[in-house]
């Protein structure tokens, strides 16, 4: 027997709502679904590009007829709820129509605050809340000339904007003397409102509307100044209020709004609410991304699963208005206690403000150029101390040259439908427009899954989202106040980590029992990072799940495309000697290996070697000295080098033999991610040492040590940690980098955006300035080495996994 | 003779014991025309499906299996173990292989079910 559930309200969070239950528990309930307007869901925040003529109505319907007839949803269009009986739990409409309910939630969204002027009910003034409105603004445009529209917000402008599209005059009336206030400060405010009169607008700021004049209809509007300006439309934008009078007369508790807990739920148990009628902690919200998050947690209380809380929501606005990029987060004013740096150059239309406190990011305001909204957004969040990113901080997250999208900036508006987005996996402009627009996509998960662009390398991601918000108008991807590890829990990387310890937990499934795991046993993301911390948490106790190891990690080599394997032995340093590679040629010529290749880290790689060959070409290999280069794994890589002191006129130490120290020490430790060092024997930096994970710069004063470097996809100048005057020096504060490396970054954190996540300041203070910390993270790291430092060829060639190598059978 | 006279009939033949093939895990059967991969989840059910990923022919036998589901060790595609499915929104399937255990022994059939084209 299905229960009851009756929805109030057929708008986006609402519909939301249903979706996500239907995820969850698709039989549990019958539905019904009372709307007051007389269509299905559609886009609300779409209906600005209709109003402009961009698109049609039909373009923007979310769920249609014939989804609602799917799911066995009972839609009553155009009729409004008018009563609810709380005892005998069923609503009704105004036409008669009831329906009886189990569960009963509340969408019944804002209505647009209406001023209550003389002469607001004439004919002619409307607000800008539903496509009806846009219907009386498109005919107005067809008939009349003049409009006046009374608020210079988001929807305001867009207001204006579209009606000037359609060929009327505009007029905007504001009461603060700047636009969007609530988003922009006065210099981005300023540069707006320029654009915006570039283009035909008239803006009276200060503007107090005192009456609005007509007699069978609007004829213009008087300000208290004593202005009259002509208006045959006037469109009132000055606010929305959640829409609560049904509530309230059925004495549900309401403030603002519908006063809800976490879980959505009102002050009746049988009553949930969500979206823009909701009040939660205090809190009411007008964009969608907050709603939509409420509509998951409401889902999964419905569904009886009961796990899931609502915190509220941090947003950051990343809008389109008009046309113009705009992006704006937490305190962007300012006061005496912040500072600011600025970036303005009103000639490019740019204009990019962050405001700190203590070094910290407090807000930021972005007008033109909003690429780096999210980098600001994440630090902002974080907390992350800035100081060392200070004087590079405005012009954006540095990467020096970010490849695979060739030259394109953030003018994702004007790019060509042909312009390729994404180069790891080939998608254009116009297919992702396409699958946003047809297949209805909010966020930039949801673009990864059905287009793949951004979901490999990521360095396409700003320009994603971009594209995303140029669509759709917004930027509609959640918030969350943490990022849970994976789609199995809601813990954070952090969070597990320090479960691990403070629950002495010492396998996979102990962790996922302790930490109420979603599903039985994990996943492909959320394994091999488990499998690391409890690595790095237990060294020599912990039993390493070889299943849970990506394949290349698993078999010890790297696959290829063809299901061959790459073999890399370890060269140290990068130097070698004519036995060494005598004995490489030999074993090259008899497993007969296809192609043999020079690699960037300084060693030789053979491709093309069927796996079943792998543990007899180890056997030679290590027989003739060599071991695994873990050139596979998310693991030490290399240790580059130049010839240094031993042979160059200019150099200043010993820098090929600090490089082979450095790799005997290091390799075979496992990693968050792969871990590149190099040394260079003087400033010249022919190694390349700083755009490594840990760099070594020699000079003649001793050695310069630098992190967080990175090559490739995006490009990173390491940070200087510090000047050091030993090799003991080098090797102990390379050590003590690397534990804490290890043990704090998340699994698949290059130390880069780990060095940028935690800032600078952070890791100075645990490897530079704390001697006594420093040494105890050098011993921990050598310790762990005593693990780790095993070559995993030579085991596999005596016979160790042999199961891995060879099929189960041959047949035919 | 008589054990590949019937494999030819009914398809059917032995390839190891269950502990042959690491839980959470895979091992492959070798055909000269297309490899089996053959999985084993954690509650020890077996599936088997042509080791041919649908989207770049990747082996899926190398990949992580979580519940009944596998990655691709090449570009993360997940197959559905019991349907051969790719998981929404990818779409593609690698044919299915009856498998069974019996006493301890795996079985597996060489003839695909029905419903892939990519047999």
């Amino acid at each position: 027997m299905k229960e009851q559930l009756v929805v109030v309200g057929n708008g986006m969070a609402g519909m939301r709502a249903v979706e996500e239950l239907l995820k969850l528990a698709p039989d549990k309930y019958a539905i019904t679904v009372f709307g007051a307007e007389p269509h299905p869901n559609y886009n609300r925040i779409l209906l600005s590009p209709v109003l402009t003529g961009e698109k049609q109505f039909g373009e923007i319907l979310l769920n249609e007829d014939a989804w609602y007839a799917e799911h066995g949803i009972t839609l009553y269009k155009g009729k409004t709820v008018v009563e609810i009986d709380r005892r005998k739990r069923v609503v009704k409409a105004a036409d008669g129509t009831s329906a009886a309910y189990d569960r009963l939630l509340l969408a019944t969204g804002s209505n647009p605050f209406i001023l209550p002027v003389p002469g607001k009910d004439l004919p002619g003034v409307i607000g800008f809340r539903d496509f009806a409105d846009v219907e009386t603004m498109l005919m107005a445009a067809k008939q009349y000339r003049h409009a006046v529209v009374i608020g210079g917000g988001l929807l305001g402008l867009e207001a204006a904007n579209g009606l000037m599209k359609q060929g009327m005059k505009v007029t905007v009336v504001h009461l603060p003397d700047a636009l969007m206030e609530r988003q922009l400060d006065a210099p981005a405010a300023k540069m707006l409102k320029k654009s915006l009169e570039d283009r035909g607008l008239e803006f009276v700021l200060q503007g107090v509307t005192q009456e609005i004049i007509g007699k069978n209809r609007v004829q213009g509007v008087r300000l208290k100044d004593g202005r009259e300006l002509t208006a045959d439309l006037v469109v009132m934008a000055v606010g929305i209020r959640p829409n609560i009078e049904l509530a309230k007369k059925a004495r549900l508790y309401c403030e603002r709004g519908v006063v809800v807990s976490d879980t959505m739920q009102s002050y009746d148990p049988a009553i949930y609410a969500v979206g823009e009628c909701v009040q939660h902690r205090g809190q009411t919200y007008g964009l969608v991304a907050p709603l939509f998050e409420q509509a998951k947690v409401c889902a999964n209380h419905l569904a009886h699963f009961g796990i899931s809380r609502y915190e509220g929501s941090i947003t950051s606005t990343k809008l389109k208005v008009t046309g113009i990029d705009l992006f704006s987060a937490g305190n962007f004013s300012g006061g005496d206690e912040t500072e600011e740096i600025v970036l303005q150059d009103a000639g490019a239309g740019m204009y990019k403000k962050v405001v700190l406190k203590d070094n910290r990011i407090q807000g930021a305001v972005m007008y033109g150029d909003t690429m780096d909204g999210a980098w600001y957004f994440q630090l902002m969040r974080d907390g992350t101390d800035v100081s060392n990113l200070r004087d590079k901080l405005l012009f954006g997250q540095a990467h020096l040259g970010d490849a695979g999208h060739g030259d394109i900036k953030s003018r994702v508006v004007a790019m060509a439908d042909s312009t390729e987005i994404c180069g790891c996996n080939g998608v254009c402009k116009g297919t992702i427009v396409k699958s946003i627009v047809d297949k209805k996509l909010f966020t930039l998960e949801e673009v990864r899954a059905h287009t793949k662009a951004s979901s490999s390398c990521g360095s396409c991601t700003g320009l994603v989202e971009n594209l995303l918000a140029a669509t759709l108008g917004g930027d509609y991807s959640t918030a969350p106040k943490k990022k849970p590890m994976c789609p199995c829990t809601e813990h954070t990387h952090d969070e597990v980590r320090q479960a691990i310890r403070a629950q002495n937990l010492k396998t996979i499934p102990a962790l996922f029992q302790a930490l109420e795991w979603k599903t039985p046993d994990g996943c492909n993301k959320c394994r091999p990072a488990l499998n690391f911390y409890l690595l790095v948490a237990w060294p020599g106790e912990y039993v390493d799940d070889n299943q849970s190891r990506f394949i290349n990690e698993r078999a010890h080599a790297n696959i290829q495309k063809d299901g061959t394997y790459s073999v890399i032995p370890r060269i140290w340093g990068g130097e070698t000697t004519p036995a060494e590679l005598r004995a490489l040629a030999e074993i090259a010529e008899k497993y007969e290996v296809p192609t043999v290749h020079i690699t960037g880290g300084q060693r030789i790689d053979f491709l093309g070697v069927p796996k079943e060959t792998l543990p007899a070409m180890w056997g030679d290999l290590s027989a003739a000295g060599f071991v695994s280069g873990h050139a596979y794994g998310k693991a030490i890589r290399t240790v580059k080098t130049c010839v240094g002191k031993n042979w160059c006129r200019f150099g200043t130490q010993d820098s090929t033999t600090m490089g082979i120290d450095l790799e005997k020490m290091a390799w075979g430790s496992w990693t968050p991610h792969k871990f590149k060092l190099a040394v260079s024997g003087c400033p010249r930096n022919c190694a390349e040492a700083t755009i490594k994970d840990f760099g070594v710069v020699c000079v003649d004063s001793g050695y310069e040590l630098h992190v967080g470097g990175n090559g490739g996809v995006k490009v990173r100048a390491t940070d200087f940690l510090c000047a050091v005057k030993t090799p003991e020096e080098v090797k102990e504060y390379c050590a003590a980098f690397l534990q804490v490396y290890r043990e704090e970054a998340h699994y698949l954190e290059r130390t880069a955006p780990w060095v940028e996540r935690v800032g600078l300041a952070y890791v100075k203070s645990r490897v530079v300035e704390d001697a006594a910390g420093r040494k105890a993270l050098a011993e921990r790291f050598l310790h762990s080495q005593q693990f780790a430092q095993i070559d995993p060829w030579a085991e596999r060639a005596k016979g160790t996994d042999k199961h891995e190598f060879i099929p189960l059978k041959m047949v035919g | 003779m008589q054990a590949i006279a019937k494999a030819k009939t009914t398809g059917w033949i032995e390839i190891g014991i269950l502990d042959d093939i690491p839980r959470q895990g895979a091992r492959v059967v070798r055909r000269l025309d297309g490899d089996i991969a053959v999985f084993r989840t954690l509650n020890d059910e077996v599936f088997a499906l042509r080791d041919k990923c649908p989207h770049k022919g990747g082996p899926l036998s190398q990949g992580i299996v979580h519940g009944n589901k596998v990655a691709c060790p090449l570009h993360d595609w997940k197959i559905n173990l019991d349907t051969g499915m790719a998981v929404a929104p990818d779409e593609g399937c690698a044919a299915r292989f009856p498998v069974r255990i019996d006493g301890g022994k795996v079985f597996l059939s060489l003839i695909p079910e029905k419903g892939c084209p990519n047999a």
